[in-house]
């Protein structure tokens, strides 16, 4: 979607990111997602008359690594309370960070060349998790409300972007950029669906050259698609509204994944006051500069390096290459495909394997040793093994380790001998003579259709570039 | 009644038992109880129980601890296992915490016995336990009056012979106004002297628990025992307890003592007496006595009552009928919530939770609790400089002698004024001891107050020592 020449759309993100600690962030409850309902729970966590917060080091740790890599300055901070009253959040006051907050400014690079700014990553505790049974799954109108508090107290860092973003896919491709520093950074998971990371949109257009528009934040974007999907929807919406005569109302809006609609969750009649004051019960956090020397001293090889390491092996790389390299960076396997590479296996079929299988796969892919993967490859490259038997013996690597060669033995993936090839060949030769003719008369999709054609009566035993070379011979 | 030290040493040599000790303190307890209100809950069983274990420790020769056998009364606002813990309010009738107090685990470790949970003030906000949602404490000198407060269930506790030992806690005097009431040694030390972990939460930046006793090493005892970091509580000192016992004979000489106008202005005649005679006793042990003027102390009550009830109108949050104690239904969550607390909180909580949340609100916020955090950072100040020139600080603990029922109830101010003296410590984050000396109106005891900067514990133990020795009957 764009808006009309003369518009322009002006999104700001704020991304929510749980903390991969072993614990939470002022106790010593496990930060374990998916157990049972408050089991992972103590008078901290609860927020138990009399309980003290105690901060874990290691959220602050992560929180600087994330400050590390957007360049942010890492200064002396401090935690405020953010005081408002909601049944999940324990003491009905929210421990965060106010006009110190651990990292503040820096910028985001994008694929694409652009920057985005960074006006603040600061910590702060998750909230518990409500069940709202009965009316429209919304507090409001609901029967009764559970509430789980085995989250609550789960270190975040919240990251705000300037209002720099200026597109649904540059939206997409900053919450994608910053995904991948999560993960690389250890800070987190990235998992979307599990809300280990989520995603508000502050959204809104203006005719280029004027002043910023009345914005609606977008809550519940559950995926990078959700994103995409949303910030096209509201801008379109804000934009009809204007053109309709009509004034965008600031408000907080649910994006609706089915209906793909925005609707009103909540209008800011004046702006919230969450009464901030320093939160009493902790001391002020200085992270000197050893302490930043030893986070910085950590980090790894952040998505952009590792994209840019892969992509120096490829020469002039197709549009699905660079589709394949992006989840490979994603997903880590981008050292596996680089130590193939070294071996001599082809960088697009290394690339593809990776992007396709063993992402397919990704929970098994502690089974796989790089040498199995290099040498699944290899003899799929020397046609020893059809691409069919390739991605069978990769499966059962996955799923149970092993060397490709046995396995490939045990499947009976002995490669048909170019007799009996030929013998195929010439039979559907024989069977297909038009199909035979255009391709004689030079045709050369018609290989596809013969390929096709082979691999059906071997039930995908052949190996295409044998093929290929079986109807050469006879042209 | 005997002291602590002479219970626990009683009790480590066979003189006596843990069992005798804790009988003795549930007869006093069973005999005045109905009449003082002092306990909201006793632990008879529990007491006992735990008494026969230290009495088996002893007997088989094992090490029990500087509190042996010593019964112990525990301000409603110490979380104790599976012990009913209200804080004085309705809101939390019938809640049992499922974790110990820091320094419930401290005292249990030195082998004193808790004996119960004393009454309060409703969540520790007001100066003479009346507010408290069972009823008042009466005084045990003269039963027509207040024993103080907030913590005065605990004063009262010693004061009448229940226990030897309390702990209450002090957020603007709410120790040592009940001692001085009581005639009690009453101590608020350095802020993160002693955990807060399990106390529960009036302002967090000025609470601080303390001991009451009746005499000044019974108390140090004690508070050795309580003080020392605490890995639960980010705002303890990193430092073990100060020796305390060890320096109690100290003695003044040499010291030099600031005798404060602003400790003592407005306050009864029969207690600037007291203190003025207090000041020649300390003369008499070598110390000189400086007479000065602190003008900032002045500020310290209206500060106070913006930072006291700003963190009070976040701590008290908590109460909303959602997982714990009181809960009164209504149609969807923030009408429950609504409900809950109108019916759980008496007046004098409700009207702090507003000023503070007032206080806190935008466009206020810098008028009220920005200028008064300015204050508190004016006091320090004013404090540091005087501790160029003295050692310590002397002046009144209250403005009167032990009140009647009713006397201030009516008017919030007046109330209020009784901390006048005691606050400015809570600010500051400094030490402040509470010795009974001399007696004032209808023979009741007027405490006086020594004040010393952070970790001045010792100094002030000693020289709350010189006083009680200087009325001992020769």
């Amino acid at each position: 979607m764009t808006l009309p020449e003369g518009w322009e759309l002006v999104v700001g993100l704020e991304v929510h990111t749980e903390l991969k600690t072993t614990t939470k962030m002022f106790c010593g409850c496990a930060n374990a997602f998916g157990a049972e309902p408050n089991t992972n729970v103590c008078p901290v966590c609860l927020g138990l008359p009399g309980s003290l917060p105690v901060l874990n080091v290691r959220a602050v740790d992560l929180a600087m690594a994330i400050g590390c890599v957007l360049h942010s300055t890492i200064g002396f901070s401090t935690f405020h309370r953010k005081n408002y009253f909601y049944p999940d959040m324990p003491k009905d006051f929210q421990i965060s960070q106010y006009d110190l907050p651990i990292n503040s400014g820096g910028y985001l690079d994008l694929l694409d060349g652009s920057r985005v700014s960074i006006e603040r990553a600061h910590l702060e505790e998750d909230t518990g998790k409500s069940t709202h049974l009965g009316g429209s799954g919304r507090i409001h109108g609901a029967d009764r409300s559970l509430v789980d508090y085995n989250r609550s107290g789960v270190p975040l860092v919240e990251i705000v972007s300037g209002p720099d973003i200026r597109s649904s896919a540059q939206a997409r491709a900053y919450a994608s950029e910053l995904r991948g520093i999560l993960i690389a950074t250890g800070a987190s998971d990235g998992r979307m669906e599990e809300g280990s990371m989520r995603i508000d949109a502050n959204v809104s257009v203006r005719k280029l050259g004027e002043e910023l528009g009345t914005r609606c934040e977008i809550k519940n974007l559950n995926s990078l698609r959700s994103l995409h999907r949303a910030i096209d929807y509201e801008a379109q919406r804000q934009f009809e509204l204007i053109g309709n005569g009509g004034a965008v109302r600031q408000e907080t809006r649910h994006w609706d994944e089915n209906l793909g609609e925005t609707s009103t969750m909540r209008v800011k009649e004046e702006a919230d006051d969450y009464r901030y004051f320093r939160e009493p019960d902790l001391v002020d956090l200085v992270p000197d500069e050893a302490w930043q020397q030893r986070i910085r001293g950590s980090l790894g090889a952040m998505p952009a390096d590792r994209r840019r390491a892969l992509l120096a092996r490829l020469d002039n790389p197709t549009s699905s290459q660079l589709d394949a390299l992006e989840v490979v960076v994603d997903l880590g396997f981008d050292e596996l495909v680089l130590a193939a590479i070294d071996a001599g296996v082809d960088a697009s079929l290394a690339l593809a394997r990776a992007a396709n299988e063993l992402a397919a796969d990704i929970d098994n892919i502690a089974n796989l040793t790089p040498d199995a993967f290099i040498e699944t490859l290899k003899m799929e490259q020397s046609a020893a093994l059809s691409a069919t038997q390739a991605k069978l013996v990769l499966l059962a690597l996955l799923h149970g380790g092993g060397d490709p060669r046995a396995i490939a033995a045990s499947k009976g993936f002995e490669q048909l001998s170019s007799d009996s090839l030929g013998a195929t060949v010439e039979t559907l030769i024989a069977e297909h003579p038009d199909e035979w003719a255009r391709y004689r008369d030079g045709d050369e999709k018609l290989a596809q259709f013969f390929i096709g054609q082979v691999m059906k009566v071997t039930k995908g035993q052949a190996n295409g570039k044998a093929v290929i070379s079986e109807l050469q011979q006879r042209r | 009644m005997k002291s602590a030290r002479q219970i626990s040493s009683d009790v480590r040599s066979g003189a006596s038992t843990a069992e005798a000790e804790v009988a003795a303190s549930l007869a006093a307890i069973a005999a005045k109880n109905d009449e003082l209100n002092v306990f909201l809950f006793v632990d008879e069983e529990e007491a006992l129980r735990t008494a026969r274990g230290i009495d088996e420790r002893v007997s088989r020769g094992e090490q029990v601890g500087a509190l042996a056998g010593v019964p112990i009364a525990l301000k409603d606002n110490l979380c104790k296992v599976g012990v009913p813990t209200t804080a004085g309010s309705r809101i939390l009738k019938g809640w049992l915490p499922p974790y110990n107090a820091t320094v419930v685990d401290r005292v249990i470790a030195a082998g004193a016995v808790a004996m119960g949970k004393t009454n309060m003030d409703e969540f520790a906000m007001g100066s003479s336990t009346e507010t408290s949602a069972y009823g008042p404490t009466r005084n045990p000198l003269d039963p027509s009056r207040v024993p103080g407060g907030s913590s005065g269930g605990s004063a009262a506790a010693v004061a009448s012979d229940m226990t030897p030992l309390s702990l209450g806690s002090d957020t603007g005097g709410s120790i040592r106004q009940p001692a001085a009431l009581c005639g009690l040694v009453g101590v608020k030390p350095t802020y993160g002297l002693v955990s807060r972990y399990g106390l529960i939460a009036f302002a967090s930046s000025l609470d601080q628990i303390g001991p009451f006793a009746k005499n000044v090493e019974d108390a140090a005892l004690l508070l050795e025992v309580i003080a020392g970091h605490d890995v639960m509580d980010s705002t303890s000192l990193p430092e073990n307890a100060p020796a305390l016992v060890a320096r109690l004979n100290d003695g003044v000489a040499g010291k030099r003592i600031g005798l404060v106008r602003e400790l003592i202005e407005g306050a009864d005649e029969d207690v600037v007496n007291s203190v003025n005679q207090a000041a020649d006793a300390l003369r008499d042990a070598g110390a000189t006595i400086v007479e000065l003027s602190i003008p900032e102390l002045r500020l310290g009550l209206s500060a106070y009552y913006l930072i006291a009830p700003a963190e009070a109108s976040s701590n008290l949050a908590r109460y909303d009928g959602v997982r714990y104690g009181l809960r009164v239904d209504a149609n969807d969550v923030a009408a429950m919530n609504e409900a809950t607390r109108t019916a759980g909180f008496g007046a004098e909580v409700k009207r702090r939770i507003m000023l503070g949340t007032y206080a806190l609100s935008a466009g206020y916020y810098d008028a009220y609790y920005g200028q008064a955090l300015k204050v508190r950072t004016q006091m320090i100040n004013a404090f540091q400089r005087a501790y160029l020139d003295v050692d310590l600080l002397l002046g009144a603990t209250a403005p009167s002698v032990a009140f009647e029922f009713g006397a201030k109830t009516g008017n919030p101010m007046m109330m209020y004024l009784s901390d006048v003296f005691t606050i400015p410590t809570n600010l500051a984050g400094d030490a402040a001891i509470s010795v009974p000396f001399g007696v004032g109106e209808g023979g009741l005891p007027v405490g006086v107050q020594l004040l010393g900067p952070g970790r001045s514990e010792a100094q002030l133990f000693a020289a709350g020592r010189v006083l009680e020795l200087a009325q001992a009957p020769s």
